[in-house]
């Protein structure tokens, strides 16, 4: 049954369960078990957030502390997957993709598409994304749109501890490559999960609100944005439809498309970078196979093109807010009047 | 001044988990006759939307709550009098409730406080949920694909006079995902097991659809355990079903599949709201729910026909048995309730779908309680 727990609890629990059902499921990356070297399973802290703790004690070696080495150590995980395991493996931070990206866009993305579909690739990539912890432009960036771009890659979004767990046991379970982004700032966010296992298909949105006013289409962590936007607007009654895509490759066209039908207005609200962007891929989109659906021009909430400031005031400034949502809800709502 | 003419209207609490409700409009005009059981209201919960009846007559003679207000339980709505009540008093009777008026506080995961309980049967868990007391028992059999919380606006109107158990069926719900061969009379064993197990020796058994022909061959088998049949949209007594939705519903994994199929399941499309729809998407991606529907599928179904057909026993049970069904029925046709033997009563209602028991739900619960 379902019960209040947090985002990283249901990563946890998602790995938990798929490695006793499936063997051939290994962990690995930098400090998953943590505290090696240190004496005994105690130490085993799992990861710098906790996020991978007690499944060491649980499943021991195919919990491995890999070398502070993303090229080593993505690339010995896409490689035991096209032998036969199912790997999940952890690039601390999003920012560090350019040491192993010949690994995966290159290698594992591949794979299925070089050898006429007789291999499979089935390795998640676990990665933490996103700014609003003072960590400074290398650790706090949004790359999930890099990965996006790139075919034979699966890019999954999760914004609450439901779709975290669901989508992560999809994961597993898909036999091409997944890079599966989770936000910093949703690790302590609670939210219902049941117990049981279970997999969200991909390639499904989630109406996280039903609105005839205006769409707004949110990544990630700006989904719980947008909610609470979408409060203030309701208020004034400006009703918004928010719809969180899930994940970005594959993307879930027609339930965006059908939305903006009944609306005729859109937001989009990524926390990335804008220029050749999700923000700017929905728009295009949009703008192409629904033109005829639009009464206001398209609005994109983005950062700015600009590396993420380590200034404190800079970066609460840079990340798109709840209130810079409402205003270009207002814009697009208010467009002709 | 007396207030002993005027009444209130408040927001209903349709179901355990329900803290407040979206005022979708009102059906009637300020200054309208209003009998009981009158259409006065369409609101819209968390679960789905329903129409609200009178609970008192009356002149209405102010609507408090607006469209599109979201109000909690026991909120004020409108205010019914005679027509000779002064203004002034109408006024004074809003303004003395709204001032004692205290909504019901939300506790953060209020639904998880929902006394849900278990019961270890054969190798299942089955979860049920108990409402009310009473000298009398009843049971509740949800349908195909459904669970306990389909009798959302049944369990709670019954157990006001009665000891009131809605089970979920192997394969549903938040029991067990094992149906073992998925036949109606292995869940009819469950059935059966459920009441020895939560010491109920005999009950009213009410079921809906799949769920009507387990309480069917639940009295077949065991005949002392049965106290009435009552029998809503029932499989099981004829051999037309929707085996298109029955297929659709096992095999959709998206909202977009499903949501045309479930609309079919009522007479007023609109009552299918994205909770709903969430929560069953939610039910159906669980480990084990497709394979246990499939079975269960194929143990009923061949094609658009259903293979158990229990009509010919109605007539020799000798307990009172009912049947209800909704004219408009696109799963089940509403004509399986003709030429039924006399001892079965029916009632066909007009314009409702499979789903009667909950679109139509206080015209169901009075017939029920009849």
């Amino acid at each position: 049954m379902a019960r209040k727990i947090l985002y990283q609890d249901a990563i946890n629990e998602a790995l938990d369960q798929e490695m006793a059902r499936d063997d051939s499921i290994i962990v690995m990356g930098e400090d998953v078990v943590g505290g090696t070297g240190a004496n005994g399973e105690m130490d085993a802290w799992g990861g710098v957030l906790g996020v991978t703790k007690g499944l060491y004690g649980k499943y021991g070696d195919r919990i491995m502390d890999s070398p502070i080495s993303e090229s080593a150590l993505v690339g010995a995980a896409v490689g035991a997957a096209a032998t036969g395991m199912r790997p999940v493996c952890e690039l601390m931070f999003i920012d560090f993709m350019g040491v192993c990206f010949d690994q995966i866009y290159n290698q594992a993305a591949k794979f299925r598409y070089m050898f006429g579909g007789k291999a499979k690739t089935p390795v998640v990539i676990r990665t933490m994304y996103g700014a609003g912890f003072r960590a400074a432009a290398q650790h706090s960036q949004c790359l999930y749109n890099i990965f996006t771009h790139v075919p034979g890659l699966k890019v999954v979004m999760p914004s609450s501890p439901y779709d975290a767990k669901g989508l992560l046991i999809q994961a597993i379970r898909d036999d091409d490559p997944v890079i599966f982004c989770e936000h910093k700032a949703l690790y302590a966010t609670e939210g219902d999960v049941p117990e049981e296992s279970y997999a969200i298909p991909f390639g499904e949105a989630n109406i996280v609100r039903e609105g005839d006013d205006v769409t707004i289409v949110a990544l990630g962590r700006m989904v719980r944005f947008a909610a609470k936007a979408a409060d203030t607007l309701a208020a004034d009654g400006i009703d918004c439809e928010i719809i969180d895509p899930r994940t970005t490759s594959p993307l879930d066209e027609d339930t965006i498309l059908e939305s903006v039908e009944n609306t005729g207005r859109l937001v989009v609200v990524d926390e990335a970078n804008p220029r050749c962007s999700m923000a700017t891929d929905i728009a295009s989109l949009v703008a192409q196979k629904g033109f005829g659906y639009l009464q206001a021009p398209i609005e994109m909430v983005t950062a700015p093109h600009t590396p993420v400031p380590f200034s404190g005031a800079l970066e609460d400034l840079y990340i798109p807010s709840p209130e810079k949502i409402e205003s270009a809800v207002r814009k697009t709502a208010d467009y002709g009047n | 001044m007396s207030n002993t003419t005027i009444t209130a209207i408040t927001m209903p609490k349709w179901g355990l988990s329900m803290v407040e409700g979206k005022v979708i409009e009102w059906l009637v005009e300020e200054n309208a006759d209003v009998a009981v059981g009158d259409e006065i209201l369409d609101i819209e919960t968390e679960k789905i939307a329903n129409t609200f009846e009178a609970l008192d007559g009356g002149v209405l003679r102010r609507k408090v709550a607006e469209a599109d207000q979201t109000l909690p339980i026991g909120a004020l709505l409108g205010v019914l009098a005679e027509p000779d009540t002064a203004d002034a008093d109408i006024d004074a009777f809003i303004e003395d409730f709204q001032a004692s008026y205290v909504p019901p506080e939300i506790v953060e995961g209020e639904e998880a406080a929902i006394s849900y309980e278990w019961a270890d049967i054969d190798d299942y868990k089955i979860r049920y949920l108990r409402m009310g007391e009473g000298d009398r028992n009843i049971v509740l059999v949800h349908g195909f694909g459904g669970d306990l919380d389909r009798w959302l606006f049944t369990q709670g109107p019954l157990s006001a006079s009665a000891n009131v158990y809605a089970l979920d069926l192997p394969g549903h719900g938040q029991s067990t995902k094992t149906v073992g061969d998925g036949s109606v009379a292995a869940m009819a064993s469950i059935v059966t097991k459920f009441m020895d197990h939560i010491g109920v020796e005999h009950a009213h058994l009410i079921g809906h659809s799949l769920g009507g022909a387990v309480a069917i061959q639940t009295a077949i088998a065991d005949p002392d355990k049965v106290d009435a049949l009552s029998l809503i949209a029932t499989a099981g007594i004829g051999t037309e079903i929707n085996g298109t939705y029955i297929n659709g519903f096992v095999e959709a994994e998206s909202r977009r599949e499903i949501k045309p199929l479930l609309q079919q399941l009522v007479g007023d499309p609109s009552l299918i709201n994205r909770n709903l729809i969430d929560d069953i998407l939610k039910y159906k991606r669980l480990d084990g729910v497709t394979e246990a529907l499939r079975t269960i599928a194929s143990e009923f179904l061949d094609g658009d026909r259903q293979t158990v057909d229990l009509r010919h026993h109605l007539a020799s049970v000798s307990i009172p048995v009912r049947v209800i069904w909704g004219s408009a029925d696109q799963i089940i046709p509403a004509g399986h309730a003709d030429n039924l033997p006399d001892n079965v009563s029916v009632k066909v209602i007009e314009g409702f779908g499979h789903l009667v028991h909950v679109e139509a739900a206080s015209e169901v619960n009075k017939l029920l309680q009849g």
